[in-house]
């Protein structure tokens, strides 16, 4: 009796199509107990190229916009006692909401995809980067920027020449938790179809610890990455600290 | 003023840095979107490429599974063949997601199965699902077309969910089909997928048409269905008939035979928007239709074989279907 | 017939106090008020399991490293790790390799947890004015005392941030818990067949509003816990 559901195939498939399996000859990524396939990551690793691609691309424009907005109301606040409770309550708020819960609440209103990923990462680096900056810029000692009134410069040069360079190390080390936590979260977007690193932790190698394993230390590279320039970056602009831990 | 400059010389090199590593990564990935590509004519099969099909801009969606990426894949390359521009949103989510992103036009469309179609979106019964793949498609079609939308002819493969065990399990209680599971079940556990405790062509519909009563029932993602088997955590597993683990380990694993029909077979069928198609042309269903020809059972297997088991991604398993099959060149 | 396609907030209201029509169940209802409890008590479950192991193993090793002077930059160094770990890393592994259920999923969501406690720990009794500390084995207390007493009171502004932490990151990976066997309210958020646009919002409110809970009290604690002394500096 012709099985109803197999309609005739009309296009044909080369022979050579076919790989004979068995269990006795399955290779390591097959098999359901293993750690890690060496020959399966040696081939494989290209594959991770455009998943890091996109991983990092969602990172760099998240951190950058949760900067530049975190930044600004920190200036705002700065100057404007009243407001810096409410801000740093709001962007508390923001921080304490679970990543998924945060993308599947926009999912109605932005859709899926890139666009909802970077709004809520960035919302997410918008209250450490706030306050962190906020105390860098509170830490400034009150004789310094006396002695700069007394030099005769303006609020706005006190703030640029003077404050905020003592207040870099605060920003960077917020910059840098920042980024790591984002880096973190980002895996998650696969979940809203954003792509990531997270596709290779999902799906077809939920089950298969050598995938997931390779974008982990993938993962743990960009963080030291990010990490190691920061701190650079800190350097540089900070050249009259001597380094090490405060 | 002399730091003004340092300042400015270390935000160039900062930026450079990070271009830089942008750089390196995109040295790796062998970029995403697949772009229009002419094919030679003389291959029977080959799909021509119709520079007027260049205007138009598709997206082709899948649920998250990888039977659906590699289907995908196969649809989204096929059409790239035929001179589209199109890209892929693979990984959606289940069903409901992927048919609200036709709805609202986020993607152009996605294979779905004819059998969850008629269950999900439209409310038939398990039972009630036509077994034969013409009248499910023309069922589902029908209740498509009242919503604005489309399914083209189904593929000559269709899939289902089973209830499926060890072969130790199999022989030490005797079982061969699901009903024999009666006066055992209350003794196994059952692992599935999150969603299965409460649907009807599911845990839902064991316990409603079989009658059944299990030990437990465990949520698990689907990509871990034969690792509770393997791993004796589970008496039992929802597993469906194109896994390869069924022919490649068949010594291991076995599928009960499910005779009251709570699991309804489905083939695949594509669904889109009357206007998409429209807009497409006529080579979008041409191609699509083209290139399931060659999907029975067998080829199927073989692809999740690669997938699930090889641990390849569905492009390149797609990719070697479409040139193995004389599609693309 | 068909569920709604687009949620609003007062379906996700209804969803949560009243059973609703699902598509996929063949009939029965889903939701409604004894299932929205029955997995928000699995949801606190595995996180209450899961913090209690890590302060039991992240705040004695981290007070004890701060108290001692020792590892600070290994602290600061598993503080950079723990966060950056991705959550759908640790539940796939760990189902995968170890097992499925509370009974691996706690552990798993607790490793998650030990960083920010450690962390905070041991810098913030690192903080304590060393005069203070100094003046009181000066009047005789032992090392542990002073712990206890000195160390720990004066750092607890830091060590509850640490906790607080913790239990962000716990609650939000215990959200795609049910991948691994546990039901949690993730459910709601993982199962859009079955629960529909209605349920999903329901599901992301509830982890919200359940995170903002279990935060908002830890604040409240921590302002209980502070002495007098340290509110005034406190902002």
């Amino acid at each position: 009796m012709a099985d109803p559901f197999l309609l005739a195939a009309a296009g044909e498939v080369g022979g050579d199509f076919f790989k004979e399996r068995n269990s006795g000859t399955l290779p390591c990524q097959a098999s359901e107990s293993h750690l890690f396939c060496f020959d399966w990551a040696k081939e494989n690793i290209d594959r991770y190229g455009t998943p890091a691609q996109q991983h990092l691309e969602i990172v760099l424009l998240s951190v950058l916009i949760g900067f530049v907005v975190a930044f600004a109301l920190a200036l705002i606040a700065h100057r404007t006692r009243w407001l810096q409770p409410p801000l740093l309550a709001a962007t508390g708020v923001l921080y304490t909401i679970p990543s998924i819960a945060f993308f599947f609440l926009l999912l109605p209103l932005t859709g899926f995809g890139r666009d909802t990923a970077i709004i809520v990462l960035s919302a997410y680096t918008l209250q450490i980067i706030y306050r962190n900056t906020m105390l860098g810029l509170d830490n400034v000692p009150e004789s310094v920027k006396d002695a700069a009134r007394g030099m005769g410069l303006t609020n706005r040069q006190i703030l640029w020449k003077v404050e905020l360079p003592l207040a870099t190390p605060e920003i960077i080390a917020g910059l840098r938790v920042a980024t790591a936590s984002t880096i973190a979260i980002t895996t998650l977007v696969v979940l809203i179809s954003a792509g990531g690193l997270g596709t290779e932790m999902y799906g077809s190698n939920f089950n298969f610890p050598t995938a997931i394993l390779i974008a982990v230390a993938i993962i743990a590279l960009m963080v030291l990455a990010f990490d190691l320039l920061l701190l650079t970056a800190q350097r540089l602009l900070t050249p009259w600290r001597k380094a090490g831990p405060r | 003023m002399r730091t003004d400059q340092t300042r400015l010389r270390v935000l160039l090199a900062a930026l450079a840095a990070l271009a830089l590593t942008l750089g390196v990564a995109a040295c790796g990935s062998s970029g995403d979107s697949t772009t229009s590509g002419s094919t030679e004519g003389g291959e029977a099969g080959a799909i021509q490429s119709n520079p007027e099909n260049g205007k138009v801009s598709l997206t082709i969606g899948s649920k998250n599974f990888p039977e659906q990426e590699i289907l995908g894949e196969i649809y989204a390359q096929a059409l790239a063949a035929a001179g589209y521009k199109v890209k892929s949103a693979l990984n959606l989510g289940s069903e409901t997601v992927a048919l609200k992103a036709v709805k609202t036009e986020q993607i152009s469309g996605y294979p779905e199965y004819a059998s969850t179609a008629l269950t999900s979106f439209f409310g038939l019964e398990p039972e009630e699902v036509p077994s034969d793949a013409t009248e499910a498609w023309e069922k589902a079609n029908e209740e498509f077309e009242k919503e604005g939308l489309q399914a083209f002819e189904p593929t000559p493969f269709a899939s289902a969910n089973a209830v499926g065990t060890t072969k130790k399990t199999a022989e030490k209680y005797g079982l061969k089909t699901v009903s024999d599971l009666e006066g055992v079940s209350e003794e196994l556990s059952l692992y599935g997928s999150p969603e299965c405790r409460q649907r009807i062509d599911c845990l839902a519909g064991l316990e409603k048409l079989y009658g059944l009563k299990f030990k437990s029932f465990t949520p698990v993602d689907i990509g871990l269905r034969y690792t509770v088997l393997e791993k004796g955590q589970a008496d039992l597993s929802i597993l469906f008939t194109t896994d390869p683990q069924l022919s490649a380990e068949s010594d291991k694993f076995v599928i009960l035979e499910d005779d009251k029909e709570v699991f309804p077979a489905g083939n695949v069928i594509f669904v889109t928007t009357k206007k998409v198609a429209e807009e497409a042309g006529p080579d979008f269903e041409k191609t699509i239709l083209q290139v399931q020809e060659g999907l029975d059972l067998k080829v199927v297997q073989e692809l999740d074989a690669r997938v699930e088991l090889e641990k390849e991604t569905p492009k390149a398993a797609a990719r070697a279907y479409l040139e193995s099959a004389g599609y693309v060149g | 017939m068909n569920p709604p396609v687009f949620a609003s907030f007062t379906g996700a209201v209804e969803f949560i106090f009243a059973p609703q029509k699902s598509n996929v169940t063949g009939g029965k209802k889903v939701g409604g008020f004894d299932k929205t409890m029955e997995l928000l008590i699995g949801h606190l479950e595995v996180t209450v399991l899961a913090l209690a192991l890590a302060l039991l193993i992240g705040l004695p090793l981290g007070l004890y490293l701060g108290h001692e002077g020792k590892g600070e930059l290994i602290a600061v160094g598993v503080g950079n790790v723990g966060r950056a770990i991705p959550e759908l890393a640790v539940i796939a592994l760990v189902a995968g390799l170890v097992g499925i259920g509370m009974r691996n999923v706690a552990p798993a969501l607790a490793l998650l947890g030990i960083a920010p406690i450690l962390v905070n720990a041991c810098v913030g009794v690192r903080q304590v004015d060393p005069a203070t500390v100094d003046a009181a084995r000066g009047i005789g207390m032992t090392e542990l005392a002073i712990i206890g007493k000195v160390e720990l009171p004066l750092a607890i502004p830091t060590v509850m941030g640490g906790i607080r932490g913790a239990a962000i990151v716990i609650i939000a990976t215990a959200t795609i818990a049910p991948l691994a066997g546990v039901e949690t309210l993730g459910d709601f958020i993982l199962n859009r067949n079955v629960y529909g646009e209605n349920g999903l919002l329901a599901g992301a409110i509830l982890v919200a509003l359940l995170a903002m809970t279990i935060e908002g009290s830890l604040a409240l604690l921590q302002r209980r816990l502070t002495s007098d002394g340290l509110k005034v500096k406190t902002a």
